[in-house]
């Protein structure tokens, strides 16, 4: 399963007033594989992609990127973007007042330049990635329609499908089926586990079930670090796993 | 997904119909001027028509700065004044030598450079007290030079206060009171008599054109009228041309979210810097072709409510839709100019009498109120609305 590392994650830290919301913690996950991270609230998931990303900076450690290795710390949110990590954010965000198809179009791997960007000519390639993008994501009949007007479960999915037009390396995906009816959350686990064949995915998820489906290893965080890693089973079996999750 | 092959203008409908009322609105102008025509427009008219062409300029910046980009910029008059410092400076300085060298030349030995400069020094500086040429008007010879100043000067202070304020992550109400200061210290900075630029006074008598002393004020008006047109229907073309595409989606896609833009891998930073320095630039090709038309300039035009008055002509005309920002600042200005101009009737209550010099900030702000609350899409989605229909 595991060939390379992709990203390390080292020894990392950070505190906000004097509240340590991640503490030593390290991670690492490998170019193909998909990996879910579970955790109570306030377990420090969304800060955790947060620093990886580049929207936190961690106090102490390093993220560690590629082949080769780079550290991230010192690179901006847009600069690690378009290295290759593609961000869901929890709360469905697209663009609402723009049409289906110019979201997706905004993603799509491009130069991200100003200057290339205010002279791109819409290409039929880029048509073609649009409608394909939009086959994945079942949206290929909504594509005119603005993204405001879509439902909450098509708006995950439109999210889904600007990380897939990016053409990430790694995708971190903050729990991509709240809010979604048992047969779109069928869908969005096709849909990720299909990622996973060729790129990294990090999928947060609050969702015992989902995360089963999902079939993958499963890391387990608390109180911003790591408690434990392995199968579902594995974790589920874990005596302080039960303690953390049920013990409160 | 063919829609977008097609070309820019045919996409964009709205573009040609304002282009060609921009045309027609330019002509009938003309044909009824004085120099030019039957007479109908007196050439003040026509010079206040002109200025508020540069103020329909102004407007079309803003909206892409503002309605489009979600940069709330109250310092953009500072740009526009500037341009017309920077034109004012060759204007007053070429004028008061052609002045200057018809009087000496009446003398019986000629006059040496040295005395020519010295005495334009004291015609142009004599009312701040000097009579030394400041280094700044070094060039101000130089109409060409001038004219590059014209797009490098705001140009400059543009990117060098967005590059501050934009790396540093200032953004929303912050960001707006920041450009209010910058506006506000340039102003403060122009009334004192030694910054160069004469103070309080201003530079003056800009409706001379040099070169053009024969030529009545009249055909003058007309030449500056066409002139402030074309300035606005290529601004807005170039505009129209930058929102329609890609670079378009991305400044809607900051306005609205901008973290997630980042996160879709954009700089976001260097797209606002890039919006915010070309806007500078055309509010200050605006300011360059107001001031002629407007004959003084002086540090009061760039004090802080001017920006203010920008941002609700937009306000007004309805923000994300270039002719908006046009029918805002052409209502707007021109109203303005009624009823502070004396040629509003006042109103007699028996009690009291309605002056409209004094009541008309209380009838702008009554109308900012009804269109934020009757029509919040501004008077440019009532016309969305009319052509829909």
């Amino acid at each position: 399963m595991t060939t390379d590392t992709l990203l390390e994650v080292s020894g990392v830290s950070v505190s906000f007033d004097g509240f340590k919301a991640i503490n030593d913690l390290s991670f690492s996950i490998g170019e193909a594989e998909m990996r879910a991270v579970i955790g109570p609230n306030g377990a420090g998931k969304t800060t955790f992609m947060d620093i990886i990303t580049g929207k936190t900076r961690p106090d102490s450690g390093d993220i560690l990127w590629g082949e080769p290795t780079r550290s991230l710390l010192k690179l901006s949110e847009s600069q690690i973007a378009q290295l290759g990590i593609g961000r869901k954010f929890q709360r469905p965000t697209v663009f609402e007042d723009q049409s289906v198809a110019d979201n997706i179009m905004m993603s799509l791997k491009a130069h991200r330049q100003p200057w290339s960007v205010l002279f791109h000519k819409f290409t039929q390639d880029d048509g073609q990635r649009i409608r394909e993008i939009a086959e994945e994501v079942l949206l290929v009949d909504h594509l005119e329609r603005s993204a405001g007007d879509l439902s909450h479960g098509q708006k995950q999915w439109l999210e889904i499908g600007m990380l897939l037009a990016q053409d990430p390396r790694l995708l971190l995906v903050d729990e991509p089926a709240a809010g979604m009816t048992l047969e779109e959350r069928n869908h969005t686990t096709d849909l990720l586990r299909e990622a996973a064949k060729t790129r990294a995915v990090i999928v947060v998820e609050h969702d015992m079930d989902f995360v089963r489906k999902l079939d993958c290893r499963v890391t387990v965080l608390h109180e911003g670090s790591v408690l434990a890693e392995g199968t579902i089973d594995h974790v589920t079996s874990d005596q302080t796993v039960i303690d953390v999750y049920l013990g409160r | 997904m063919t829609r977008r092959r097609v070309p820019f203008v045919v996409r964009n409908p709205s573009v040609l119909v304002f282009l060609g009322l921009l045309a027609a609105f330019t002509l009938g102008v003309t044909v009824l001027s004085e120099a030019t025509g039957i007479g109908l427009i007196s050439t003040s008219m026509v010079k206040t028509l002109g200025k508020t062409l540069c103020f329909c300029l102004i407007a079309v910046a803003m909206d892409l700065v503002w309605g489009y980009c979600g940069i709330l910029s109250l310092g953009h008059f500072a740009f526009f004044g500037l341009g017309g410092y920077m034109i004012g400076m060759w204007l007053m300085y070429a004028r008061t030598e052609m002045i200057v060298v018809e009087a000496l030349a009446a003398q019986p030995i000629p006059p040496t450079d040295a005395e020519i400069e010295a005495a334009i020094g004291n015609q142009i500086f004599g009312v701040v007290g000097g009579s030394e040429i400041p280094a700044i008007w070094m060039f101000a010879d130089s109409l060409v030079i001038q004219l590059a100043l014209v797009v490098l000067v705001p140009g400059l202070l543009a990117l060098v206060f967005g590059w501050l304020a934009f790396r540093s992550r200032v953004t929303g109400v912050y960001l707006s009171i920041l450009t209010q200061a910058m506006t506000l210290a340039l102003a403060l900075y122009l009334f004192q008599n030694d910054s160069g630029l004469r103070g309080n006074n201003g530079l003056s008598g800009l409706q001379n054109i040099p070169g053009f002393e024969q030529t009545p004020q009249s055909t003058i008006s007309i030449a500056f009228l066409w002139a402030s047109a074309a300035a606005l229907g290529l601004g807005y073309l170039l505009i129209a041309w930058i929102t329609s595409g890609k670079f378009g989606n991305v400044i809607r896609g900051i306005r609205d979210d901008e973290a997630r833009v980042r996160f879709l891998g954009y700089n976001v930073e260097a797209y606002k810097l890039v919006v915010f320095t070309l806007t500078a630039v055309l509010a200050a090709i605006a300011g360059a072709l107001y001031y002629p038309q407007a004959g003084i300039i002086n540090p009061a035009e760039i004090a802080p409510i001017a920006s203010i008055y920008l941002a609700v002509w937009v306000a007004i005309g309805g923000r994300g839709r270039l002719y908006g920002a046009v029918i805002g600042a052409a209502v707007v200005s021109l109203a303005s100019s009624w009823f502070t101009g004396g040629q509003a009737p006042d109103i007699p209550l028996g009690f009291y009498t309605i002056s409209w010099v004094d009541w008309w900030q209380v009838l702008l702000g009554l109308g900012f109120v009804l269109v934020t609350l009757f029509a919040p899409k501004g008077l440019g989605g009532l016309v969305d609305r009319l052509v829909r229909r």
